[in-house]
Formats: C-alpha cells, sequence, structure tokens
C-alpha cells in the first residue's frame, strides 16, 4: 500500500482546470519531485491534498484511507504537513512560539487538555530538538516577521515536522535562497526523507531535482504529462517541449 | 466613605471594563471583529432583568444565568458567522445588534420601548447591598475574569487563537481547528458580557432597548481599540478613560457615539496597536524613559 495515492484528482476554479485527472503515488521515506512550468498547477494539488479547498473531482487516498472529506486541520492530524510557496509563519509569535503551534495538535482535540499551559519542559525540550535540527537555534527568541527568508523558510518546516508527519509537501523551498542556504536546506530534505518520511517536493531548480529526487511527476496545464527518474524526464520530448514552449 | 457619585461611576467603569475585556477575547485574541457585542451584553441584561421581576429568581441566580444564556446565544450565532469571511462578520455581528435590540423594543413580551423596572440590586445579610459592596462584588468577579484571562493566554487555547488571528489558514494547516476555537472564543466572550448586563441591569434598577444598541457596541469597541486591542490591561485603561470623560463632559456625553466613531477610525489609522499596544507612541516613550534611566551616560 503506498502512503499516499491520487486518483484522477481535478480541480477547476470558474471555468480554469487547474488540475486535470492527475493520478500518483508516494511512497515512505521517498522524495518525489513535483515539476511543471508557472500555473501548472502544483501549488494547487498542495492545496488539494492539505484540504484547503475541495477537489472537484477524483480522489486522495493517505494510508488507505480517503482524506477527500476532511478538514486541514483533521488531514494535518493524520499526519500531513506543509508548507507554504510564499512562507506564512505566525509573523508576531517567535520562533519557538510557532512551533509550539503545531506541537498542539495532540492536545487541541480534548477541550481539557487544551486548557493546560503550552510553556511545559516536555514540550519545550521536544520543540528545541527540531528547532535545532532546522539550524534555527540563534533564532529561537526572535519574532518570525524578523527573520532572513531562508530561515523562514526552515521555520516553515520545522512547524510542519512538529505535527510528527509522515508525509511532508514542501512547495519551492528553495526559491529566493542563495546557493549555500539552499544546498543545506536540501541536506535538510534528505535527512527528514530517511527517517521514513515521505517527501513531495515542488521546485524549480532543476539541478535540485535531479540530484534529490529517484522519481518526478511532470505536470503542464494542470495535466500530468510525464512521470520517471531524472534520466527518463530529462529526456522526455513532452517536458521538454513544456518548458521550451514556455521559453521560447 | 465614598460619595454616591463616585460609586456610580466606579461600577459604570468596572463593568465597561468587564465589556471591553469580554470583548478583547474575541476580538484581541482569536482576532475576530465583532461589531455587535452590545446584543449580548443586553441578552445578558434582559435574561437576568426577566427572571428576577417575571420569574421571582433572587440576583445570585438570575445574574449567573445571564452569562448562560448570553453564552448559549453566542454558541448559537457563532457558529454560522464564524465560517463567514472577516469582512462579512463585521456586517453579520452588526446586524446581530440590530435584530436584538429590535426584539427587546417591539416585543411586549420585553417590556417594549418602556424597558423593564424594579430589578434591584442584591440581597445579603438579610438587607439590600449598598452600591460600595455592590461595586466590590463586581471587582472582585471582574478580578477573576482578569486572572483566567492570564491562565487561558498561558494555555494551547490562547496559543491556538493567536495562531488564527496571525493567520487563519496557516492554523489549519498546523492543526488548529479554527471554527472550534473561534467559537470558544465567541462563547466566552458572549457569556462575560451577559454577565456584566446582569450586573448593568440590578444596578440601574431598570433598563430600555437604547442601553445595548449599535452605539453602545461602538462605545466597546472604542474602549478596546484606544486601549490597545490584544493587551490585558489597554481594553481597562480604555474603559477608565473613556467611561469617565461623559461623566466629566456633558458634550462628549451628548455626542459620545460620534467622537467615539471618530476616535475608533482615527486610532485605527494612525496607531492601531492602541495606547497601550507594543507599537504605540506611549509605550515606546515610556521604553526610551526606562532606557535612559537605567544605561549609563
Ligand atoms: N484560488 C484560486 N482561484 C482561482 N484560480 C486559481 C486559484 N489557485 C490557483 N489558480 C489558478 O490555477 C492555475 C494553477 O495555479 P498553481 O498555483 O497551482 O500553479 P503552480 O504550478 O503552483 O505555479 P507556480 O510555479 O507559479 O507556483 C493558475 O492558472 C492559477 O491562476
Ligand atoms: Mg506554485
Amino acid at each position: 500500500m503506498p502512503l499516499l495515492g491520487i486518483t484522477a484528482l481535478s480541480k477547476e476554479f470558474g471555468g480554469l482546470r487547474a488540475l486535470d485527472r492527475v493520478s500518483f503515488t508516494a511512497e515512505e521515506g521517498e522524495i518525489l519531485g513535483i515539476i511543471g512550468p508557472n500555473g501548472a498547477g502544483k501549488t494547487t494539488l498542495f492545496n488539494l491534498i492539505s484540504g484547503i479547498y475541495p477537489p472537484s473531482g477524483g480522489e486522495i487516498i493517505f494510508q488507505g484511507k480517503s482524506i477527500l472529506r476532511l478538514k486541514p486541520y483533521q488531514i494535518s492530524h493524520l499526519g500531513i504537513g506543509r508548507t507554504f510557496q510564499i512562507v506564512r509563519p505566525f509573523q508576531n509569535l517567535d520562533v519557538e512560539t510557532n512551533v509550539l503551534v503545531a506541537y498542539g495538535h495532540r492536545f487541541y482535540p480534548s477541550l481539557w487538555k487544551s486548557t493546560g499551559p503550552f510553556r511545559q519542559p516536555g514540550n519545550l525540550r521536544e520543540v528545541q530538538t527540531l528547532i535545532e535540527r532546522t539550524g534555527l537555534r540563534s533564532y529561537a527568541k526572535h519574532l518570525a516577521k524578523n527573520l532572513p527568508l531562508g530561515f523562514k523558510k526552515r521555520l516553515e518546516i520545522a512547524r510542519a515536522l512538529a505535527l510528527q508527519p509522515h508525509l511532508l509537501l514542501l512547495d519551492e523551498p528553495s526559491a529566493g535562497l542563495r546557493f549555500e542556504e539552499s544546498a543545506q536546506l536540501m541536506e535538510l530534505i534528505r535527512q527528514v526523507c530517511d527517517q521514513g518520511i515521505g517527501v513531495l517536493l515542488i521546485e524549480h531548480n532543476m539541478h535540485v531535482v535531479m540530484d534529490l529526487c529517484k522519481r518526478i511527476v511532470v505536470l503542464d496545464h494542470g495535466s500530468k504529462i510525464a512521470e520517471g527518474s531524472p534520466e527518463e524526464i530529462r529526456s522526455n520530448s513532452l517536458v521538454i517541449q513544456a518548458y521550451l514552449g514556455k521559453e521560447a | 466613605m465614598i460619595s454616591g457619585y463616585l460609586v456610580t461611576i466606579l461600577i459604570t467603569i468596572v463593568i465597561y471594563a468587564m465589556l471591553a475585556h469580554s470583548l478583547n477575547i474575541i476580538t484581541g485574541h482569536a482576532g475576530q471583529i465583532s461589531l455587535g457585542h452590545a446584543a449580548f451584553f443586553g441578552i445578558g441584561a434582559y435574561t437576568s432583568a426577566m427572571l428576577y421581576t417575571e420569574a421571582g429568581f433572587p440576583f445570585w441566580t438570575s445574574v449567573p444565568l445571564a452569562a448562560v444564556v448570553a453564552g448559549i446565544v453566542g454558541a448559537l450565532l457563532g457558529v454560522p458567522c464564524l465560517r463567514v469571511r472577516d469582512d462579512f462578520l463585521a456586517i453579520t455581528t452588526m446586524g446581530i445588534n440590530f435584530v436584538v435590540e429590535a426584539i427587546f423594543l417591539y416585543i411586549p413580551f420585553f417590556g417594549g420601548a418602556m424597558g423593564i423596572g424594579g430589578i434591584n440590586l442584591p440581597k445579603w445579610f438579610g438587607r439590600e447591598m449598598t452600591k460600595p459592596e455592590y461595586f466590590f462584588l463586581i471587582l472582585v468577579v471582574f478580578v477573576f475574569f482578569l486572572l483566567l484571562d492570564r491562565q487561558l493566554g498561558r494555555s494551547w487555547i490562547g496559543l491556538a487563537w493567536a495562531s488564527i488571528r496571525e493567520d487563519e489558514q496557516a492554523a489549519g494547516a498546523m492543526g488548529v481547528d479554527v471554527v472550534r476555537f473561534k467559537v470558544l472564543a465567541f462563547i466566552l466572550g458572549s457569556a462575560i458580557a451577559g454577565l456584566a448586563g446582569g450586573f448593568y441591569a440590578h444596578f440601574l434598577t431598570f433598563i430600555m432597548p437604547q442601553n445595548f444598541g449599535f452605539g453602545q457596541s461602538i462605545v466597546i469597541l472604542s474602549m478596546v481599540v484606544f486601549g490597545g486591542i490584544g493587551t490585558r490591561w489597554g481594553p481597562i485603561a480604555g474603559a477608565i478613560i473613556l467611561g469617565v470623560l461623559p461623566e466629566i463632559s456633558r458634550p462628549i456625553m451628548e455626542y459620545r457615539t460620534l467622537i467615539y466613531g471618530v476616535l475608533l477610525l482615527g486610532m485605527m489609522r494612525f496607531q492601531p496597536g492602541g495606547l497601550l499596544g507594543p507599537e504605540s507612541i506611549l509605550s515606546k516613550t515610556f521604553q526610551r524613559t526606562i532606557y535612559r534611566l537605567v544605561s549609563p551616560e
């Protein structure tokens, strides 16, 4: 059984087909690359998986169960964490508190537990560990809005990891980063994946995708036009056309 | 001995502080705009007034029940309201206020334009409470709410509210049941406003629909915004300042809704953090002064 199974997933916005009968599967401990030109529907795919809006058709099976009708918070409780293409940390909370919000997923369902104080040594210790793992230690007490972009992206990953996810959806984590920053971030993603977490990685930088992913799904105009190993994708004529067509 | 006039002002201020504090839970902590908070103030006042005058309940049960009823109405209205987008929420809550006021005004059961009279101060030790005693009673209740507020601020509930206030969509993706925590804020804020309504009714001894109109909602919101939305002491400072001003100046009393409405817009434009907010001129000056005092030349 795959970790995530997407079948004929579609989404229409008004008349526009942002996603058109897309199917693929993702496994635990695998980094699956999702690429495609601007407007291909990559972010829309993530928004459907994380329940931000309902699909127009198709099915999403996570760990053997449909998550189609679930709300975003329920999906996150099942163990799907995500980051946003345009970062959206809780700007006026510090890094530690940002991560605590997601760590609280185990308390929120019970009203009684929710009344307990969140700054408990046990909670803080676990959050501290995540902050260190994501290289945010020196920023722990800084407000999110004051972080450089690269660290905001790390914060989003730390926050998603606090959900103890089985699946992580990363939307262009290296966009806007300098080369070294991006390389460090990729190393972090590799470590996450080595722990058995499945990763869907939307990425514009071909070097990064080709380097990190054994398997890649290519979207164009809402449809899946190719799927395969980096070598197969590189030599696929449809993919070359989609990218060259855009550039021309 | 405190003069009767002073006690009246003090009681009014504590009631306003309670109202501003309760609205602050909804608007400051959970980030949900409400332009109809006076509706729940009114529901509390009318509930305790009816229970007291018609059903013969004593103060000690009619006032807590006022909070319960306002809380329940808050829950029933909150669930559909809080699913709508922010800009609709402002209009919806305003609408609720007009409907509630109209119900008090046009349904004879609630006394119509004449309102309800004959609501007395509570009895204890076999006699009626004096006004200073009443003042201390509601002050103690208010202090209890302040302590509760501090506990909530440190709890997962407070953290969930903060995340919703910051970014609702991100909060949802991080495991926060957004609707549920919004409704919780709405229930709590409405219940405390209802309790304040009960206290108000028994203090004024008669109530009328106009006491709970849209203008009153604006007054309460002005106090919160003026003092510092989302802060613990700001709404209290707002209630004290804006509560005392009309007492010492007739013109302010006459044009209160207008003046406070303009003040509200001005604050939102130039000092959105309010008097005691972290970014305000006042707190910056204060911080600078402290800094100068502690830092060596
Ligand atoms: N909420 C929305 N309402 C209407 N149209 C939308 C919405 N979200 C996305 N779209 C449209 O759907 C199409 C796919 O957008 P999407 O953001 O998924 O692309 P993408 O592959 O992530 O692109 P990029 O590489 O630029 O991030 C675009 O044409 C976009 O304008
Ligand atoms: Mg995108």
